[in-house]
């Protein structure tokens, strides 16, 4: 087995840019200079996406046309186990998204592959592929290896490796998949709608976002009217926004928002699933204000304030007398 | 009809623990172990599809794990789960969320459920693997990290909603018997009460061994798994700086860092 399969991501027309960190982490993992990187597009028109993953270090891009036009586990399935099959690569990564939640596993169980979700490094020690990922809450790291299994799935955490810079002229070839039934129809896309909250917190440059150690919904407004006192935008974590406390319009994460455009981000009482970084943990300035020393955040913060949020919340409202 | 619920006894770390001699897991003295946050929500939605049914709905909620597993199981029992499974015996030791996907489809063959719930994650180790893993042993459709969810006990599909990337929700039918993993926020978990937890504690327990599942020694653990731990560490502490003092001292330097990160507009 040798060789490095990435599997593109696309989603409505639209290459995801996780693909491209694939590419890079791929091509820190080749084991000799010529081993060989391809980019699989598994897509109704996979071709449209060739310019765009022709990035430094690819060798190779194979279209492979599925039928379903948007995400299908059963096409993505079928077609990606028929182009391991007859490829063998050693290493086929893919992105750890809500997409390959979906099909990623049923993929490893069909070929009986070795299998790791949410790695953030992968290396190959003594000729042994090593995938490291987090444990219990990402307080201890977790180093895997794949005894007996000559191919490893790997899916690999966003924003780790950096995209290639420059760009390259691979070979494209096609593969054509059996066409797989599909058991899953009438798919649409619904955008989130913001409801009565018109809020952008993609443009926000200051956020103050709470979460689960706000304790009760009574509370909200205190944080509300402090965000307000010292210029910031209000937003918060899952619980909050699934709890209707407030729109889903303010949750910042993998599900929610990304802070994009934040330069100082003050998270009150939130604790740090790894869900909630995914949407801030880029942000330059990133204060932690938390009760439990062992909270996640401080290991992503530029700051930590280790104290009860609500004696630091009406602190911090009398240094911002109107 | 009938709902299988997947659900997990995670485990999370004392402030303080210690990595055990081998160096591949936490001593389990540190452990603090509950049922799945996730799977609250995975048997919240079957509860809530027998509820509203018209015609019977038999909601079983199946674990593997070591004895004190039940505890999670006891959970599903006192929020109304008629059933509960435990899969287990020594074999099963150092499974990964593979080999334990392999028990659970062998479980849904002997009970022959029309939607097999298991949570999108578990609060651990998070692998987002289980619930698909068990769909590809069964060849069952699947879908992951469901939002919304309407289903109708007799009807041969039923209709969902993913939760994608930036809140972008996606929407489509799937045929029955499927595999779903169910994302928090679907619905509201109910409390148990003092009574129902009363009651659970003396309703049985099934325990069933891989054997009896027709499942291989070779199937499960280290050898039926994708994955083998090499290693755990606790890695570098992050580079937090931490503001100390009084909470005035603490609360001053966070309004200066604001002033200064904010050009002073505040």
């Amino acid at each position: 087995m040798s060789g490095i399969l990435v599997i593109a991501e696309q989603r409505r027309g639209e290459l995801r840019p996780v693909t491209l960190e694939l590419v890079s982490a791929a091509q820190q993992l080749r084991r000799t200079p010529d081993e060989r990187v391809a980019v699989a597009i598994l897509a109704d028109e996979p071709d449209r996406f060739i310019p765009e993953v022709s990035v430094a270090g690819v060798d190779e891009v194979i279209t492979v046309p599925v039928a379903a036009k948007d995400f299908d586990p059963d096409a993505l399935e079928a077609a990606a186990l028929a182009l391991i099959e007859a490829r063998k690569p050693a290493v086929v990564l893919v992105p750890h998204s809500i997409d390959a939640f979906g099909w990623a596993a049923a993929l490893a169980v069909k070929g009986d592959y070795g299998f790791a979700t949410d790695v953030f490094r992968i290396a190959y020690e003594d000729g042994k592929l090593i995938a490291t990922r987090g444990g219990y809450g990402q307080k201890v790291n977790v180093e895997l290896e794949f005894p007996g299994k000559p191919v490893v799935v790997v899916a690999l955490r966003a924003s780790v490796f950096k995209p290639p810079e420059g760009r390259s002229r691979p070979a494209v070839s096609r593969f054509e998949p059996s066409r797989a039934g599909t058991r899953l129809t009438g798919k649409e896309f619904i955008e989130a709608s913001a409801g009565e909250d018109d809020v952008d917190m993609t443009s926000a440059e200051f956020i103050l976002a709470i979460g689960r150690g706000i304790g009760e919904q009574a509370n909200v407004e205190r944080f509300r009217e402090l965000a307000d006192a010292v210029g910031a935008v209000l937003g918060c974590s899952r619980p909050i926004a699934d709890a209707g406390w407030l729109p889903k319009s303010r949750q910042i994460g993998q599900s929610g928002k990304t802070a994009s455009a934040c330069k100082l981000y003050v998270a009150m009482g939130i604790s740090g699933a790894i869900q909630h970084l995914a949407g801030m943990k880029h942000v330059s300035t990133i204060v932690a204000v938390n009760a439990d020393p062992g909270a996640s955040i401080f290991s992503i913060a530029t700051y930590g304030v280790k104290a009860d949020i609500f004696e630091i919340a009406d602190a911090l409202r009398r240094q911002f007398p109107n | 009809m009938k709902i299988l619920v997947a659900v997990k006894q995670v485990a999370a770390l004392d402030e303080d623990f210690e990595i055990r001699a081998d160096g591949k897991d936490v001593d389990p003295d540190f452990l603090v172990r509950d049922l799945n946050e996730w799977d609250d929500f995975s048997l919240e939605e079957a509860m809530k599809i027998k509820e509203a049914s018209a015609t019977p709905v038999e909601v079983v909620a199946v674990c593997v794990g070591p004895e004190d597993a039940d505890e999670a199981l006891r959970k599903c029992l006192a929020k109304g789960a008629d059933r509960a499974i435990r899969v287990w015996d020594e074999t099963v030791v150092g499974s990964d969320a593979i080999a334990i996907a392999r028990l659970i489809a062998a479980v849904a063959r002997r009970e022959q459920p029309q939607l097999l719930f298991a949570g999108a994650q578990s609060a651990d180790h998070a692998f987002a693997a289980t619930g698909m893993a068990v769909a590809a042993f069964l060849d069952w459709p699947h879908a992951a990290v469901i939002t919304q969810l309407t289903y109708t006990p007799g009807e041969e599909g039923a209709t969902l909603r993913r939760e994608l990337e930036g809140g972008v929700l996606h929407e489509m039918q799937i045929e029955t018997p499927a595999v779903l993993t169910i994302q928090l926020g679907i619905n509201t978990p109910r409390y148990a009460s003092l009574r129902s937890i009363k009651q659970a504690a003396a309703k049985p327990i099934e325990v069933l061994t891989p054997q009896e599942l027709g499942v291989p020694e070779s199937a499960v653990g280290e050898a039926g798994s994708a994955s083998r731990v090499r290693r755990m560490y606790v890695p570098e502490k992050g580079r937090a700086q931490m503001i100390e003092g009084s909470i005035e001292e603490q609360a001053a330097r966070l309004a200066q860092l604001i002033r200064e990160r904010t050009g002073g507009a505040a």
